[in-house]
């Protein structure tokens, strides 16, 4: 809503507060102000001119020379390109020196060898955006009334010399949707009561609407006030410039009197109208009804539109004549022909108008007031004031009377509370007098004693209805600047992390350590993209409606989201990209909201060293991934559980490269190298991921940690090399070795894994050093030797080794 | 030549050896030659046995001074080699200290991250829990018991993804205070709760607008709990983000869920409030929205609206992020370009 503070001047003395001033109280009190602006700042020396000649130039076709007073003592001659340029015109004119919007500045110059001395102004040379420009005026200058007096400043004419004050209004706050109800806003702050100037309707006593419309509704929830009135022996004209230039400046282009005095008193009341050309409504009868399924209304703008039972319409008896709240027929709409006006002034239920308003994409000025509730106070207020103005206007006469159906009456409600309320919740240390001023300021009824504050809310504020809002009133008003500043007082609680968060926290900082940086992806994703690399499968989640193919369905994988950014990165020529991130997953499920899951997972690609001055460049491999993610289990202390087993199934990933995580024998996720075709098709080098389900890890709790003595004794180790199938897994080999391996072997290290020359083809080798300890004594060397030979021959025996 | 002359002049021949050596091994071979079992001063005094009783002593004596002249000189020229040598050593260790150091990759927290579990931490040192709910949500939840009824003009402001007429990803982190409300049992104390977590909205991704966003709530309800207590927690909220500088104001607004409802600007950061580009001349920023619970939100969680209230307020992690380090591109949070992550590395 844009306020000019001079029509707001005229309910209220704005004398001692600038617009500037006014504004910020406004944002700091109640309503949140975007903008003010002030044109007459950037426009200078422009006056009213009158055009004396003018003439076609000799070897132009569009340029003429005139003749302009401007109320100095010579008339000065100006070239002027507009067509509609003709001698006897009232014009605006600015004068050399002169400053129009953007900066544009007018100098004495020659067209064509002609003398020009300033330039004859359009409303889109002053700053009027083309939407609101009377049609006549698009294509030239504008043209002032007759009684513009010669060489006065021409901005009070166009409403110029004005501040507007852009309100931005929030759904709660549709009663400042009106120039009334700013004007009780601004009174509440300023300490005024604004003063409105009474309508003066005078009805030709001798007719009575009653002859001319017969109104009825059919569900008076969806239609609770109707009121209409008629206005006869009009001419229909122009509306005169102090009323274009209301509508201009809050951005609605005038029409005609009788459109704009409707589009005026909306502005004025927040009430809309609706104007009919009552002949060509072809019946006494108005009947507000909803439209049945196969009706069809050509609307204002021409088109034919398929109506539904959601829409209410206004009927002539018979058929639809407008769509009620949203806008009219194209049939009865006012035109220069109209005789007699029909003028609606109504209350329709707010969610029907919004619904209609939305499926026909038609949201205007009206249709958002009707959706955000209205006045019910002023309805018939509004509907005399137009219609006395049109009237007056048109040169014609107001029908006596009013055909209504009115099944609900403005309700004044009545809201309580007391001074403790007040002060415990807003913190303050109010007293009566002081919460008196501020309903009074508001200029809501009211009756505060020490034990009970009961106000009256009048019906133009119809957002306020409970307790609360009449503490938000009062702690507005009061200033939330003088609200004391504490802390909450309440018994302590505990503030600390659960222990899931705990590991998901020490994760990121994990995976930061070992390298990796935190990534944030989108979660919705392609179709093809969400099912990527998922440990489960799961039809997807998709959007109903989504916005792009982008951007359709919610990720079943937390990699293919990373994958993403890993060739966001590569194209960008960073060639080691190293990321890892946590987050959600999302599975269907048959009834119940979709399964989210935390996931934690991580690329790399590129060299994990670099080439440098000392160091040989090491690339990203398998083990690299896989010894980042064992470490972090058993941190976890879970890695006793954990087995890495070949997985082939998952068709993203190298088949040989792939192992799937088990813990206790539980799928949790796998790690593996990027499939090669999927690298090439993403233009990719060796890239290698993981993804493991957080979930179980982060719900097992372990018991607590027991200390263990740092040993006494010296241990010893023996080393074992030898010759298996190339097929035997060092899992296998491990879990003999363990199995066998007596009482003190404390840990096995692989430390040679050796094929090709000089071993036998589909052979491999490979060296363990075995360590043994008795943390209770020396240990014997006959022990050793035994339990070591232990190991061997199940070795020999289990997996046909050939011991070297 | 007497016994006496011969040590002396092994002892001169002695010293010249030994000014030439050039090394200790071969100070170590000439203390072998003279004064080793076979060297040259035991030969010497193998002579002995020809010299007269009433000699021996005078002679022994001589053989003690030249042994004892020959080892100190001996020694010395050790010590002096042996200085030379760790200093010729020293000087061939010497390395080029500006050469780089060997290559630690350290990855980073995500920035948006890092400003919530700050925002997290500052609420955890005053009891809060840290509590996430689901991403994707019952419409119910999400709108209805925030006070959003089906509707109400409100539900323009957010539009909204919608998986089935039900269910729809999570528009703002609200439902996880409608959850937490009805589950708190209040004989065992306040409720005060962080919730940080990704939301999401209608919205075409550019430069300022993005489907996917963050958001963190907090909220607290207990008996007593006063604006004045919203305003003094916000404050110190302002500060933690923004510098202890920083000074705040509450502007009315508009929330369903909240009765009063503000919106809270922080002092410009840039500026200290003289006006720049970043608070847009105003010396004000925009930072978040707050306000006392809605009896509406409590009652619908069967909490006794009479007896327990409380506030509640929510920022953008994204919004603060951008406006704090001066992102000119809400996108970069989520393309994860590493020239845009490793910025956010420095802790200190």
């Amino acid at each position: 809503m844009k306020v000019s503070y001079n029509w707001l001047n005229e309910s209220l003395d704005l004398s001692g507060v600038s617009p500037r001033e006014l504004a910020e109280q406004i944002t700091l009190t109640g309503i949140e102000v975007d903008s003010v602006s002030e044109p007459a700042n950037e426009l200078k020396n422009i006056v009213v001119g009158h055009v004396l000649t003018a003439e076609r130039m000799a070897d132009s076709d569009h340029l003429n020379v005139t003749v302009v007073e401007v109320g100095q003592d010579e008339p000065i001659q100006i070239v002027c390109g507009a067509p509609n340029v003709k001698a006897g015109q009232k014009v605006i004119v600015a004068l050399p020196g002169a400053r129009l919007v953007n900066g544009l500045k007018i100098k004495k110059s020659k067209l064509r060898g002609v003398v020009s001395n300033g330039m004859i102004c359009s409303l889109e040379e002053l700053g009027f955006s083309d939407s609101v420009i009377p049609k006549n005026s698009e294509e030239g200058i504008y043209v002032l009334p007759e009684d513009a007096q010669i060489g006065e400043d021409a901005l009070p004419y166009l409403g110029l010399n004005d501040a507007f004050i852009e309100l931005d209004i929030t759904p709660n706050r549709a009663d400042a949707l009106s120039m009334r109800g700013v004007a009780y806003e601004a009174g509440a702050i300023l300490e005024q009561t604004p003063k409105f100037t009474g309508v003066n309707l005078s009805e030709d006593p001798t007719d009575s609407v009653d002859e001319y419309v017969n109104v009825s509704v059919e569900n008076s929830e969806d239609n609770p006030i109707y009121k209409m009135r008629v206005i006869k022996d009009l001419v229909v004209t122009e509306s005169p410039l102090w009323l274009q230039r209301k509508l201009m400046h809050a951005g609605i282009r005038p029409i005609d009197a009788v459109v704009d005095v409707t589009n005026y008193i909306m502005l004025e009341y927040g009430q809309p109208l609706h104007a009919f050309d009552y002949d060509a409504l072809n019946s006494k009868d108005i009947l507000v009804r909803r439209a049945r399924g196969s009706e069809t209304l050509v609307t204002l703008d021409g088109q034919e539109r398929k109506l539904s039972s959601d829409n209410l319409v206004i009927t002539n008896g018979a058929d639809p004549v407008a769509l009620a709240g949203v806008m009219g027929g194209e049939n009865t709409h006012v035109t220069g022909e109209t005789k007699t006006v029909a003028l609606e002034s109504a209350v329709f239920e707010s969610s029907l108008i919004r619904k209609t308003a939305q499926a026909l994409n038609l949201r205007s000025e009206s249709s958002s007031r009707f959706e955000k509730g209205l006045n019910k106070e002023t309805v018939q207020d509004a509907l005399d004031h137009a219609a006395a103005l049109i009237a007056s206007l048109g040169k014609g006469q107001v029908v006596s009377g009013t055909a209504e159906v009115v099944s609900e009456e403005p309700a004044y409600q009545t809201v309580t509370t007391t001074l403790n309320k007040i002060n415990g919740s807003l913190g303050t240390d109010l007293t009566v007098g002081e919460v008196e001023n501020i309903f009074n300021r508001l200029g809501f009824e009211n009756s505060v004693t020490v034990d009970e504050i009961s106000v009256t809310v009048p019906p133009r504020r119809w957002d306020i209805s409970i307790e609360a809002d009449l503490l938000e009133e009062v702690a507005r008003i009061y200033g939330y600047d003088q609200l004391p500043s504490t802390l909450p007082r309440s018994e302590s609680v505990p503030g600390e992390l659960t222990h899931a968060q705990k590991l998901t926290r020490f994760t990121r900082h994990y995976m930061e350590g070992c390298g990796l940086g935190q990534a944030i992806s989108y979660a919705l994703t392609t179709t093809e993209k969400a099912a990527a690399f998922s440990l489960e499968e799961s039809a997807p989640v998709e959007l109903d409606w989504p916005m792009s193919e982008e951007h359709k369905a919610l990720r079943q994988s937390l990699l293919s989201g990373l994958l993403d950014n890993v060739q966001y990165n590569v194209a960008r020529q960073t060639k080691n990209v190293a990321l890892f991130e946590i987050g959600r997953i999302f599975t269907r499920q048959e009834k119940d909201l979709p399964k989210e899951t935390t996931h934690v997972a991580g690329v790399m690609t590129g060299s994990l060293v670099e080439n440098s001055w000392q160091e040989t460049e090491i690339r990203v491999d398998y083990f690299a991934v896989k010894g980042i993610v064992e470490e972090w289990l058993d941190t976890l202390g879970v890695l006793e559980g954990i087995s890495f087993v070949p997985f082939k199934e998952l068709p993203e990933l190298h088949p040989g490269r792939t192992a799937k995580v088990l813990w206790n024998g539980q799928y949790i996720g796998v790690i593996g190298q990027l499939h090669p075709q999927l690298a090439q098709d993403r233009d990719l080098n060796d890239t290698v991921v993981f993804e493991l389900n957080m979930e179980p890890l982060l719900a097992n709790e372990q018991d607590t940690l027991t200390y263990e003595s740092i040993p006494k004794y010296p241990g010893t180790s023996r080393d074992i090399a030898f010759v298996v199938d190339e097929s035997v897994l060092h899992a296998e080999v491990m879990d003999v070795m363990t199995e066998v391996g007596g009482k003190w072997l404390r840990s096995i290290r692989l430390f040679d894994l050796y094929q090709g020359d000089n071993i036998e083809a589909g052979k491999k080798s490979l060296a363990y050093t075995l360590s043994y300890l008795n943390p209770e004594a020396t240990l014997k060397e006959e022990e050793v030797n035994s339990d070591f030979e232990k190991v061997k021959q199940a070795l020999v025996e289990r997996v046909q080794a050939d011991i070297r | 030549m007497g016994i006496e002359e011969q040590l002396t002049g092994v002892l001169a021949k002695a010293v010249t050896d030994i000014d030439s050596a050039e090394s200790v091994k071969e100070i170590e071979a000439i203390r072998v030659s003279y004064l080793g079992k076979k060297g040259e001063i035991t030969s010497i005094l193998k002579g002995m046995k020809d010299v007269s009783p009433q000699q021996r002593p005078v002679i022994g004596k001589k053989a003690n001074e030249v042994r004892d002249e020959l080892t100190a000189v001996l020694n010395q020229k050790k010590e002096r080699l042996e200085k030379e040598a760790l200093q010729k050593q020293l000087e061939a260790e010497t390395i080029d200290v500006t050469l780089p150091g060997r290559q630690v990759k350290k990855g980073q927290t995500h920035v948006l991250t890092q400003i919530m579990e700050d925002i997290e931490d500052l609420f955890l040192g005053m009891g809060y829990q840290i509590i996430e709910g689901n991403e994707v949500e019952s419409d119910y939840y999400n709108f209805e018991r925030v006070n959003l009824p089906q509707n109400h003009p409100a539900r323009d402001m957010q539009d909204t993804f919608y998986i089935t007429p039900d269910v729809l990803l999570r528009t703002h982190t609200s439902p996880i205070q409608a959850r937490t409300l009805e589950n708190h049992d209040f004989s065992k104390g306040p409720l005060k709760m962080i919730s940080p977590g990704k939301v999401y909205r209608r919205d075409t991704d550019d430069a300022t607008h993005s489907h996917q966003f963050h958001q963190i709530e907090g909220m607290v309800i207990d008996e007593n709990i006063t604006m004045a207590d919203l305003k003094g927690t916000l404050e110190l909220l302002a500060k933690k983000m923004f510098g202890e500088e920083r000074e705040i104001r509450l502007r009315p607004s508009y929330f369903p869920f909240t009765e009063p409802s503000v919106e809270v600007d922080v002092s410009c950061f840039k500026c200290g409030g003289e006006g720049c580009n970043v608070c847009k001349k105003t010396g004000w920023i925009e930072i978040l929205g707050a306000g006392m619970t809605h009896p509406n939100v409590l009652e619908m969680s069967g909490v006794d609206s009479s007896k327990y209230g409380g506030f509640a307020f929510g920022l953008g992690p994204d919004r603060i992020a951008m406006l704090k380090y001066g992102v000119d591109d809400i996108r970069h949070f989520y393309l994860n370009d590493q020239r845009f992550l490793t910025q956010f590395k420095r802790k200190g």
